[in-house]
């Protein structure tokens, strides 16, 4: 006796006849298809679409899952008989129950992790998405305070001055983003935007000579500057102005210098700069972690200017970053929506989560409580398969709960200060950041304020002290040394992709880049916004450049 | 939390429930006055606004769909962040939706603002002959937590716009903000944009 039962998907509204059913032996069935477009009465308010957002707008396809219970050895017959049943134009999948098979299983629910599996689910693969721990965020998760004195104080009883626990959302990963950088790209291709509030920050300083400034960006800022003497500043001045007419892809913006031979040391010595300037220049305005790129390319170096001045014009804040209000927890789980909106499965509190392998060292699946999932790849943090990755090298921080901005930032309650190796002796740069209740992690009155940098020692206190010098007195402080890793795999063998630990800077702009080129590895596609742009449009959204555009049968319609 | 202005209220009202309760059904119905019999698990579609006129105001729904997030207790924090109500869904032909209705209220007090406005929705009214949870039950249920209650049916339309409505005329109107509300990013060419956009 075999019995198919007939089961269809909509995608995302469709009319389907018959929705489901038994295809008896002998019988055939014939499925009928009508698509509807989505939009509500009122679609229109002062000329702006009100369900704009809807997540109904994209490609119309239809999964017919036919569900088989016959002897497994009959399955390959049906595999290939059953797809007689799909017309060419929809987008076909067989699912046999028996034996669920994932393209992809990722592990853990760190930001890295989220982002490749939102991007892959709506690539159309298949994601189960798992992690050991029964919150979202893993590495990058945001705590609040009962969390945080567990972690750090071995018991769950913060002082009760502090005020409640859950208006605090402290970040373990603590960045900013670029306005303009490559995550707010990837945010607003992906229309995750949707989820987030963010909020701009207010300051950007930098450490020089003992004293904090704020970071001159453009020409105009460098002439009002205190970093700068009279003479150095008409030189600082040029230079900005070389930077913000530059195009790469107009000569007459080069002045004669091919920026991909000319180095940043040659390109700065042609205006004749100090070393002063040289440094805040190469790390608090191209965020450069240490000194290597003096020796580069220039071209890199005045790409990353470009971009801080370019996200410093965004948004009119006093800084070029922005800080989603919650703190960055709330990243991590609005990616993992939109790969849950893109049928991705999660299923958080799985212990062990154990990656298995045939004999010739491919990946198969993971095993989780006695049930094992295939899969073709996995992607996953360092965590999960320590014997794939080598340490590289450590962090050192202190988190510290405040209740005043830190001093000379002019009353910034969120701000960034860079202190660059050089003024402090050391080989890697030390970051402050700073953010509290108005970007809601903290209750009214209350900083969190945050100094990291690459551990050079093994006594985060000490080696943290220039940093937190500049704090002022704090309510509470806590240190931590965290071990960095990267992989060590060879994907092409194992397929296992597995991302880098999260490095001590207080931007993005590294953690995109790493799950960027891991997106091309697993894919074998490049990852580029504006492609990334054309791939969304298939699924209708709407929004390049500023102007609406609607997906009409198929067609992009401006 | 709901926002104000020029008389508008914009809401973010969050459904719960388990698997199969009606979450996205009711929706359906609410937004587009459609029912589909065989509605398959959430994916997809799992976020929409509508708008309701209620007296001398309107009331702009955001409404949040689990995305089959709930299927292994898996919904992030962030989902109920900010929500100004939420309808719990269970079906009325099963005891077990009924309790695990209980389960999502607790999460809710747990997780969610203690202003929201809660609604309970024993859904699938429509199919009396199976029901198992007695009317009864769920009003002295929802009545000792807080919550309003209605049983409704996507199917034939029963009180589905009257929950919504009920929602809407109790949200607090005069809520203050605590913080000016941050922005939600849109794409617009770098040069030239000076003013973000704002939520509200």
């Amino acid at each position: 006796m075999l019995m198919l039962f007939l089961h269809i998907f909509f995608f995302p509204i469709m009319l389907v006849t018959p929705a489901a059913g038994i295809i008896k032996p002998e019988q055939i069935v014939e499925v009928s298809l009508r698509h509807e477009e989505f939009h509500s009465s009122e679609a229109f308010v002062d000329g702006i679409p009100q369900n704009w957002w809807s997540e109904d707008t994209r490609d119309k396809e239809v999964i017919l899952v036919v569900h088989v219970q016959v002897p497994r050895t009959l399955k390959a017959f049906f595999s290939t008989h059953l797809s007689l049943f799909c017309p060419g134009a929809l987008t076909s999948k067989l699912q046999f129950t028996m034996d669920e098979e994932y393209d992809v299983i990722v592990l853990g629910t760190g930001l890295k992790e989220c982002i490749l599996s939102g991007l892959l689910s709506v690539d159309g693969l298949k994601v189960l998405h798992m992690d050991r721990n029964d919150y979202y965020g893993g590495e990058s998760t945001s705590l609040n305070l009962v969390q945080l004195w567990k972690r750090f104080r071995g018991n769950d009883k913060p002082p009760a001055h502090l005020g409640s626990s859950r208006d605090y959302n402290v970040d373990m990963i603590p960045k900013f983003m670029m306005a303009n950088g490559t995550l707010v790209r990837v945010l607003i291709h992906t229309d995750v935007t949707k989820y987030l509030y963010f909020k701009a920050v207010d300051g950007s300083y930098v450490y020089n000579k003992g004293k904090v400034h704020k970071v001159p960006a453009t020409d105009m800022e460098a002439l009002k500057s205190p970093l700068m003497g009279i003479f150095e500043k008409r030189r600082a001045r040029k230079f900005f102005i070389y930077v913000q007419d530059y195009n790469e892809n107009d000569p007459k913006t080069h002045e004669g210098m091919d920026l991909t031979r000319v180095t940043t040391r040659e390109l700065i010595a042609k205006y004749g700069l100090d070393e002063n300037t040289v440094d805040f220049i190469g790390h608090a305005l191209a965020l450069h972690r240490d000194d290597h790129y003096l020796d580069e390319p220039a071209l890199d170096t005045v790409k990353r200017m470009k971009l801080y001045a370019e996200s410093l014009a965004r948004f009119q804040g006093g800084s070029p970053y922005i800080y989603p209000l919650y703190g960055l927890g709330e990243l991590p789980q609005a990616f993992a929506r939109l790969s849950a909106v893109y049928g991705g499965t999660y299923m958080l509190n799985k212990p062990e989560c154990k990656v298995e392998f045939n004999e010739e060292g491919k990946v198969i699946g993971v095993t989780s409580e006695g049930e094992t999932a295939k899969c073709k790849k996995v992607v996953c943090d360092p965590s999960y398969l320590p014997n794939k990755v080598r340490k590289v090298g450590r962090v050192a921080r202190a988190i510290a709960i405040m209740s005043h901005p830190i001093p000379n930032t002019n009353d910034s309650h969120s701000v960034q200060v860079i202190l660059p190796q050089k003024q402090l002796g050391r080989k890697s740069d030390m970051y402050l950041f700073c953010c509290s209740y108005s970007h809601n992690v903290a209750p009214k009155g209350k900083f969190i304020a945050f100094v990291s940098t690459e551990a050079e020692t093994d006594q985060p206190e000490i080696e943290l002290k220039p940093g937190i010098n500049l704090l002022g007195p704090v309510d509470e402080i806590f240190f931590d040394i965290y071990d960095r890793y990267e992989p060590v795999n060879e994907p092409s063998l194992d397929n296992c992709f597995i991302s880098t630990s999260y490095d001590a800077t207080t931007h993005f702009e590294s953690t995109v880049m790493d799950v960027l080129n891991m997106y091309t590895m697993i894919t074998g596609k490049k990852f580029s916004t504006t492609n990334f742009s054309s791939l969304i449009f298939k699924f209708g959204r709407r929004k390049d450049t500023g102007k609406t555009t609607h997906l009409v049968h198929g067609s992009l319609v401006a | 939390m709901a926002t104000i202005g020029h008389n508008n209220l914009n809401a973010k009202l969050v459904l719960l429930g388990d698997m199969g309760a009606g979450k996205s059904s009711l929706v359906l119905r609410f937004v587009k006055g459609q029912f589909l019999e065989f509605q398959e698990s959430t994916i997809g579609a799992a976020f929409f606004s509508q708008t309701l006129a209620v007296n001398d105001a309107t009331v702009k729904f955001e409404i949040w769909d689990t995305a089959g997030q709930e299927r292994y207790h898996s919904l992030a924090p962030m989902y109920y962040r900010g929500a100004a109500a939420a309808i719990i869904v269970y079906d009325i032909t099963s005891t077990d939706s009924f309790s695990r209705a209980k389960k999502w209220v607790q999460e809710l007090q747990k997780q969610g603002n203690p202003n929201m406005v809660m609604a309970l929705a024993g859904n699938k009214a429509d199919l009396e002959d199976k029901r198992k949870v007695t009317a009864e039950e769920a009003r002295v249920y929802a009545e000792e937590n807080g919550l309003f209650f209605m049983e409704t049916s996507a199917k034939s339309a029963a009180n589905v716009n009257e929950i919504f409505y009920e929602i809407a005329k109790r949200l607090p109107r005069a809520q203050p903000a605590q913080n000016p509300p941050g922005m939600v990013l849109v794409d617009r060419p770098a040069e030239g944009s000076r003013a973000a956009s704002c939520c509200s």
